[in-house]
């Protein structure tokens, strides 16, 4: 089973929100999503500014394989984009939670992260789907 | 659940993700496709095909039947061991299945066909038969695993039955040597050299553990897709199917039209489309801009729709992403593909885009 940190939060939709404690997050996908994935090939990001809403597709990570969505698990501002991954979007492979990041968020709705999932709830969801 | 093949044990003994793939229970990749992939290229890799079907042909008009049965011409075979290449075509002249027929005597051939269309395929073969008095035996007692790329051949002759080495070592590029219950054929669907290994079931485990002991990495279908792809291989059920007329597949190849008397199934339908300038053309592209190709997103110049692609994804040996597309017959140089509702410029070349490890098209 894929490490899953418990300074974080998650969505069930495989996405991480880690808080950074000034009103905005970092979001990536989780090291189970890239493990299902494979190797990852391509990675769309949101536009620097663009407004996004909680639940809503906002990125795409592309595998050898196939196209996957990623889901805003937050509402708000996207501040910063992780542009490395543009010629290197096997980091999201190597490295899920840290350097694979994807975008910041401002957040305009905070009380969201409350709705989200803690490690152990996100444990259950991925022992689930392996059933 | 679905089929499982002999290997299925051993394949999650070495690590596999297993995928439900037409009716089977099949490995994915090991770990990385992309290392599969590069392994073949480089090295050697092996694939598990044993969702795919032999089928022995027996009779003493089997020829004949071969003849009728095939858009290409089995008259081209005339040293034992020969393989070829064909469509099996209906009365529309529809693409019923792709396949690889071997000549091993007069009274003998041997077919291997897809795994989703087997059961179409035995069913079609036993109607056409009769006639003939041909025999059609799937061989489901027998395993069939490929062993691909430089080094395939060198790791693989050693561990063949002791009656079998000397024959496959000099085995020429689409021929094929058997003895007893083995067989092994130099083709395979990768572009890299290599062998298609058909032994009895029960041998096939000990086989791919001496090959996995010999260097040979195993890899999943993911890889296998890849290097398809790169190799400018049709891919059955995407490529071309029963509403698709070899014409428009790339297929005009493998079509004999010569002897023009010989009345093969589905000629008559072809035929009348033989120099049709309305076919619409079949292409490789290579994207000039960022993205993924991918199966069915729709090719335009300017404003106009001009095709689809049939089959598309990253090729790890160009590090781009590439595709086989059905395309208007007007158009030539560039085209843009719709990509997530951008248009993403793409140059049309001829396919393959790579062979023996070398891509052909330039990037």
């Amino acid at each position: 089973m894929s490490n899953v940190p418990n300074d974080l939060k998650y969505a069930k939709s495989h996405e991480w929100v880690r808080d950074e404690e000034d009103g905005t997050v970092f979001v990536g996908i989780t090291e189970h999503a890239q493990e299902m994935l494979g190797d990852l090939v391509f990675v769309e990001l949101p536009e620097l500014g663009a407004t996004l809403e909680a639940g809503s597709e906002c990125a795409v990570v592309e595998s050898v394989k196939a196209a996957s969505d990623v889901y805003s698990p937050v509402s708000g501002e996207v501040i910063a984009i992780n542009e490395a991954l543009a010629d290197a979007p096997e980091t999201v492979n190597q490295d899920a939670f840290g350097d694979g990041w994807l975008f910041q968020v401002k957040l305009s709705a905070p009380a969201e992260l409350d709705e989200l999932l803690d490690a152990e709830a996100y444990t259950e969801v991925m022992e689930a789907e392996a059933h | 659940m679905g089929n499982r093949t002999i290997l299925f044990d051993i394949h999650n003994q070495m690590g596999a993700r297993i995928v439900p793939f037409g009716g089977w229970d099949m490995p994915l990749h090991y770990g990385s496709q992309l290392e599969e992939h590069h392994a073949v290229r480089r090295v050697a890799g092996m694939f598990d095909v044993c969702h795919m079907t032999v089928v022995d042909l027996s009779g003493d008009r089997v020829r004949d039947f071969l003849r009728h049965l095939l858009a290409n011409d089995v008259a081209r075979l005339q040293q034992p061991g020969k393989a070829l290449y064909s469509c099996m075509l209906n009365e529309q002249g529809g693409v019923i299945d792709d396949l690889i027929v071997y000549f091993m005597s007069d009274s003998w051939f041997r077919m291997v066909v897809n795994a989703g269309t087997t059961e179409k395929d035995v069913a079609w073969l036993n109607r056409q038969a009769p006639e003939f008095g041909v025999t059609v035996t799937p061989r489901r007692d027998l395993a069939m695993i490929a062993v691909q790329g430089p080094q395939a051949r060198n790791k693989a002759l050693p561990l063949l039955p002791e009656a079998l080495r000397e024959p496959a070592a000099g085995l020429k590029p689409f021929f094929a040597a058997t003895a007893d219950d083995w067989f092994v054929g130099r083709t395979g669907y990768t572009g890299e050299d290599g062998f298609e290994v058909v032994m009895p079931e029960d041998q096939a485990v000990a086989f791919w553990q001496a090959l996995a002991d010999a260097g040979v990495q195993p890899c999943g279908l993911g890889a296998r897709d890849t290097l398809r792809l790169e190799a400018g291989m049709n891919l059955y059920g995407s490529d071309m199917d029963e509403n698709v007329s070899p014409l428009e597949a790339g297929l005009n190849w493998t079509i004999a039209w010569e002897p023009a008397d010989r009345a093969f199934i589905g000629r008559t339908a072809i035929e009348a489309h033989r120099d049709d300038p309305a076919n619409r053309q079949f292409v490789g592209l290579v994207l000039s801009g960022r993205g993924v190709l991918r199966n069915h997103q729709k090719l335009f110049v300017a404003d106009q729709e001009v095709g689809e692609i049939t089959s598309g994804g990253f090729a790890p040996t160009l590090e781009k992403s590439i595709a086989l597309a059905r395309l208007a017959p007007e158009v030539s140089g560039q085209c843009e593909v719709e990509i997530r509702g951008k248009r993403i410029p793409a140059r049309i070349v001829r396919p393959p885009f790579v062979r023996n490890g070398k891509a052909l098209v330039e990037l």
